[in-house]
This record gives C-alpha cells, sequence and structure tokens, in this order.
C-alpha cells in the first residue's frame, strides 16, 4: 500500500511535465491541444534510441525536449498558417506523429532495462550519498518500517527538476514574449492591435507545450524501463485530469499559482489511479474509462453546483418577492420590488 | 521613428475602394474610392450612417482588412500591404466594445505592460518591472479612477467605464503615431461614456494625437476636434476643415446630409441633441 501509493506520487511528479505542458497549450493559450498523445511518445522514442544507441543519457532527455518542441511547432504551423482547425491540426499531428515514432524507434517496443538511463544514474548517485540508509534507520526507529521506499533518489531529483521547470515557466510567462502569449490566449483581437505576431506565439507556445510533454515522455520511458509505440495513448486526458483536478482542488488565482496546482494535480491523479488499481473488481485496462470519468466529473461537478445555487437563489428571490407583495398588498406599484432586484 | 514632425502629411489615403463578397448576390461595396488625408495633429470625427463603412475604413488603415483598390500611406511610406500587426507599431486604438481592447484574465499591469511593448520587439525581459510599475501608476492617477491602487487587480473584474478608460490609456500611452477611435463610447452609459470622451479630449490634446474618432454622438462630432467628415454608402460626402466646424450645428449636419443625399440620416444609435 505504502509503496504502491509512493510509487504513484514518483511517477506523478515525472508526469506533472506532461501536465505542465497540457497547462500551456490548454489554458494559457486556450488551445485544446491533441498532439500530446503523439510527442509523449516521440519525447520516449527519441531518448530511448539514442540511449540504446549509446548517447549519454541526459543528451538523450535534451534531444527529446527539442523533438517534442518541433511537433509542437508543426501543429503550430498547420493550425496558423495552414488554416486548419485546432482540433484537428492536433488530431493529423498525433495521427502523424504515430508512424514517425514507429520509424524512430525502429520497432514498436525498446527496452531500456540493461541500459544506463537518467534514472538508473540518479539511483547510482543518490546511492553515494547514503541518505536513503539514514532515513531508513530514521523510519525503523520510530517504529515505521513499512514506510521505507527503495530510495528516495528519484522523488528528490524529479521534484527538484520539476519546480525547476515550473520557475521557469512561471518567470517565462512574465516575460514581454510570454505576457504576449497569455492575452493571445485570453483576447486575440487585442494582443494583435498591440503588434504581435499571434502567429508566431500560437506556434512558440504549442512548441513549448509539447516540449514539455515529450521530457516527459522522455522521463517516463527511462523510469518504466522502456519506450512503447502505444505509451501515449489518452495522455491528452491524463493530462487535462491533472490540470482540472490541480486547478479545481489549490486555485490558479495566479500563474505561480495554478502551475503549482497543475504539478500536485499531476500527483493526485497517479494517487488516485493506483488506489483504483487495487479495488479488485477493476484492471488496469479500465483506467482509462476512469480517467475519462474524472475529466467528466470534473468538468460537470462545478456547473452543476453552480446551476443549483443559481436556481436555490432565483427561488429565494422570488418566494421573497411573493412575501413583499403580500405584505404590501395594498400598494400597486412595483417599487417595493426593488430591493429585491438588487441583488439579482 | 519621429516621422510625425518631418512629415506634412501623416495619414494618407488614395482611391481606397473596398467590396464584400465581391460576385455573389449580397455583394457590397463598403469603401467606395474614398480619399483623406489627415496633418499631424488633425483630430478627425467620422460621422455617418449604419453600414456607411466607418468601420470599414479604419480596419483598413489598422491593416486588419486589406482594400481591393488603392493605397494607404503612413508617414509617406505605403503600408497598404503590411500586416496588421506590424502595422500596430503605429497606430494605437480603441474599440467599440470595451472587452475587445483588454485581456480580461490577466491583471492591469500586466495589460498595461503588453501595451508598453508594442512600439518594441518582445523579448526575454520581464514584463512589469518596479520602474514600470511607477510609471503605470502615474499614467492611471490621471484617469482618477483609483486603478492606480489597484495594479493587481484582474481586468476581466472591472466596469466597463473602468475597462474602456484603460483601453483608452493603453491605446495612447505609447503616443502612436495615429490614434483610430471606433464609437469607443458607445457601449457605455451616459455617465460613463461622458468621462471617456473626457478622457480621450484631455489625452489627444495632451499627446497631440492624429486621430480618427467615429461617433454617432453629432454634438460630439462636432465639439471635439478639428476636421469632420461624414461618410454615407462608402463615400465621404460632406467635410467641414477648422474653420467651417465651428459653425456648424447638429441642424446644419442634418440638413447637409438631406441636400446631399436626399433622404434622411439613418442610424439607429444616431444621438441629435
Ligand atoms: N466582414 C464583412 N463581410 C461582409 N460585409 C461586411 C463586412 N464588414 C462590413 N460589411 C458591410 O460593409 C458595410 C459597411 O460596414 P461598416 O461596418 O464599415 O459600417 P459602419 O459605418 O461602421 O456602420 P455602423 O455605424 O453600424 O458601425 C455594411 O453594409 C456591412 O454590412
Ligand atoms: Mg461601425
Amino acid at each position: 500500500m505504502y509503496t504502491a501509493v509512493f510509487g504513484a506520487v514518483e511517477a506523478g511528479v515525472i508526469y506533472a511535465l506532461m501536465a505542465l505542458g497540457v497547462y500551456l497549450s490548454f489554458r494559457v493559450l486556450d488551445f485544446p491541444d491533441l498532439t500530446v498523445d503523439g510527442s509523449f511518445v516521440t519525447g520516449g522514442a527519441v531518448a530511448a534510441i539514442l540511449i540504446v544507441g549509446g548517447a549519454d543519457p541526459l543528451l538523450a532527455t535534451v534531444l527529446a525536449f527539442f523533438a517534442g518542441f518541433l511537433a509542437g511547432c508543426m501543429t503550430g504551423i498547420l493550425h496558423t498558417k495552414g488554416k486548419i482547425n485546432a482540433l484537428l491540426s492536433g488530431i493529423l499531428m498525433m495521427t502523424a506523429l504515430y508512424s514517425i515514432n514507429l520509424r524512430i524507434m525502429g520497432r514498436s517496443n525498446v527496452s531500456l532495462l540493461s541500459e544506463e538511463t537518467l534514472i538508473s544514474k540518479i539511483v547510482d548517485f543518490w546511492k553515494g550519498l547514503k541518505i536513503d540508509d539514514a532515513v531508513a534507520a530514521f523510519f525503523t526507529s520510530i517504529g515505521l518500517a513499512d514506510f521505507i521506499p527503495k530510495t528516495w533518489g528519484i522523488l528528490v531529483i524529479m521534484l527538484i527538476l520539476v519546480f525547476v521547470m515550473k520557475a521557469a515557466i512561471d518567470y517565462f510567462l512574465k516575460t514581454d514574449v510570454g505576457l504576449a502569449i497569455r492575452a493571445t490566449g485570453d483576447n486575440e483581437i487585442m494582443i494583435k492591435s498591440f503588434s504581435a505576431n499571434t502567429d508566431t506565439l500560437k506556434i512558440l507556445g504549442l512548441g513549448l507545450s509539447n516540449a514539455l510533454v515529450a521530457l516527459s515522455g522522455a522521463l517516463v520511458a527511462q523510469y518504466q524501463g522502456y519506450s512503447d509505440v502505444g505509451m501515449g495513448i489518452g495522455m491528452i486526458v491524463i493530462g487535462l485530469a491533472s490540470v482540472i483536478i490541480g486547478e479545481t482542488i489549490f486555485g490558479a488565482k495566479t500563474v505561480v499559482r495554478a502551475t503549482l496546482a497543475v504539478i500536485l494535480g499531476a500527483i493526485v491523479y497517479r494517487i488516485i489511479y493506483a488506489l483504483a488499481l487495487r479495488v479488485d473488481f477493476l484492471e488496469s485496462g479500465d483506467m482509462k474509462l476512469i480517467t475519462a470519468f474524472i475529466v467528466i466529473c470534473a468538468l460537470v461537478i462545478p456547473r452543476f453546483i453552480e446551476f443549483a445555487n443559481e436556481k436555490k437563489k432565483k427561488k429565494r428571490r422570488l418566494l421573497e418577492s411573493q412575501r413583499l407583495i403580500e405584505a404590501n398588498a395594498n400598494k400597486k406599484s412595483g417599487e417595493n420590488l426593488a430591493a429585491v432586484k438588487t441583488d439579482l | 521613428m519621429q516621422i510625425r514632425k518631418v512629415v506634412k502629411i501623416l495619414l494618407q489615403l488614395k482611391q481606397i475602394y473596398k467590396v464584400f463578397n465581391e460576385g455573389s448576390p449580397d455583394e457590397k461595396v463598403a469603401i467606395n474610392h474614398v480619399n483623406l488625408d489627415l496633418k499631424p495633429g488633425d483630430f478627425v470625427t467620422v460621422i455617418g450612417s449604419n453600414g456607411a463603412g466607418k468601420s470599414t475604413l479604419l480596419n483598413i488603415i489598422a491593416g486588419r482588412l486589406t482594400p481591393d483598390l488603392g493605397q494607404v500611406k503612413i508617414g509617406g511610406k505605403d503600408v497598404t500591404l503590411m500586416p496588421e500587426h506590424k502595422r500596430a507599431r503605429l497606430i494605437g486604438r480603441v474599440f467599440q466594445d470595451p472587452m475587445a481592447g483588454t485581456a480580461p484574465s490577466m491583471t492591469i499591469e500586466e495589460n498595461l505592460s503588453i501595451a508598453y511593448s508594442r512600439t518594441t520587439r518582445r523579448g526575454l525581459k520581464l514584463g512589469v518591472t518596479r520602474k514600470k510599475r511607477e510609471f503605470f501608476k502615474e499614467k492611471l492617477s490621471m484617469l482618477n479612477l483609483g486603478l492606480e491602487d489597484r495594479l493587481h487587480a484582474k481586468v476581466g473584474l472591472l466596469s466597463g467605464g473602468e475597462r474602456q478608460a484603460l483601453s483608452l490609456l493603453m491605446a495612447t500611452f505609447t503616443e502612436p503615431h495615429i490614434l483610430l477611435l471606433d464609437e469607443h463610447t458607445a457601449a457605455l452609459d451616459p455617465a460613463r461614456a461622458e468621462l471617456i470622451t473626457e478622457l480621450t479630449k484631455k489625452i489627444v490634446e495632451e499627446y497631440k494625437l492624429t486621430t480618427l474618432m467615429v461617433t454617432h454622438n453629432m454634438q460630439q462630432a462636432i465639439e471635439l476636434g478639428n476636421r469632420l467628415i461624414m461618410m454615407d454608402n462608402g463615400q465621404i460626402i460632406f467635410e467641414a476643415n477648422e474653420n467651417e466646424k465651428k459653425h456648424l450645428t447638429v441642424e446644419k449636419l442634418l440638413m447637409e446630409f438631406q441636400r446631399i443625399r436626399g433622404k434622411q440620416i439613418s442610424n439607429d444609435r444616431a444621438v441629435l441633441v
């Protein structure tokens, strides 16, 4: 149980990079970008094939980032220059990427189990620090031996990486270019009248979004020990689920808050996932259904609550007006209802 | 680019012609061979019936629409084919819709910062710096709306009038070569419209902005600015220069329209007072 949750948090942190990418496209640019399902695999594929080919895992991961950037730019170009609808450009790119990913890997699955990866390097590096032993000794001493995970290294290093990326995104979104990208998603007419080339900004934004997604894919491949051509299926929904869960629970008032919420949302999602898998009658294949269900709930419930509140308020107002009418039965004018009207 | 001082004619429209839905049954000539010269510092008010082509003309100047025939020159330079976003470096705009000129989910200071970088190339420097914030505060206090104390408020929370005042400030404080106002007070209640009109007057005078202002308020069109043009059916049918404008009244304008067109001016939003 504890190890399952610990693993979920670990994976959640790595998937958080993907969720941040989805946040950039869906929320900041207001662009429903489905490229994600493809670019996630592109990241994994590029990293895996380079690592198998003997490249330094760090370099392989960085190159995966850029491969994702290119994929995102292509979607942006299809949309802005090719004038193709946003959803369709993403779907086209996602479909094209499936073949491209197969070409990159040369087969549908590349194993990394016997390779030195970024993750295995982190584990080795962490072992050298001997922190795990100390922590384990501490947990055992307070009688919580159950809590001891294999290593804290992956979690700690990935957390650092994710928060560095978060800080970079936060900063970027406050620069002149970043503000212009946010305005592009917010009010395109306005930002055009302030001399911004919205085509370029969309292409750049989608590039960055998919670069993060591919980075996540590269790390996930190294974390799970293989890259598979099907590992991106439904990724966009998982990303959305993370964004929505995060925003709902932790709020999204400012950019800094929103990116934090997205990271936490990704972790919460993974925990829900892990717990759902422990329910007896659920199989791992059901997870996509559950994910879709989570997103649907997260989308519908807030609206439903709002609707219910609105209805309640209207009813209250109506009753109040009837009470007033009865109380002032002799008066004819609607004046006495003015007070009720004001809190419409 | 200090072209304003050197060039005698700042904005020049030559034989502008624009037709919508060409070749189809609802073909519409929106602008029919319009010529217009603006000198630096000119403040031209534009009136005309619905569908006269006022907005289309402004959109052609701004580069949002490309004319089918003719030439647009700014500061002597042909900009007819220059894309909207490049031309926006020279042009400030306020739209009729108070929602159109600002980004609602961003803060006041972020909006101002976007406007601030209208004339520059955007890079990776922080948009809002302490120095800029001081500058923004100073400019905002000009509006007398207390917005200078709400720099971190999301613009979506502001009232229509406040948003329009902010839009006006954002369009002007970088001193554009040309300011285009398209019925920018039309969506506001009379008190707020009055406020925005006063601000417009003040700002245009302070920066000596070359301005084209579309309005449906004839009285306002007569009072503001140094020139007036009346449009109908895609053409400029009447022009008043600085001297002529001094003697204009709403009645005279209406009579003028009737004399030229043989019909009454039709504008469902026209304010004749
Ligand atoms: N994008 C478009 N497609 C087709 N017709 C258009 C388009 N834009 C404007 N028109 C037509 O061109 C004519 C001029 O429109 P325009 O919006 O310039 O008028 P206006 O003078 O601004 O009117 P109003 O006072 O109502 O704002 C109108 O007949 C309008 O229907
Ligand atoms: Mg108009």
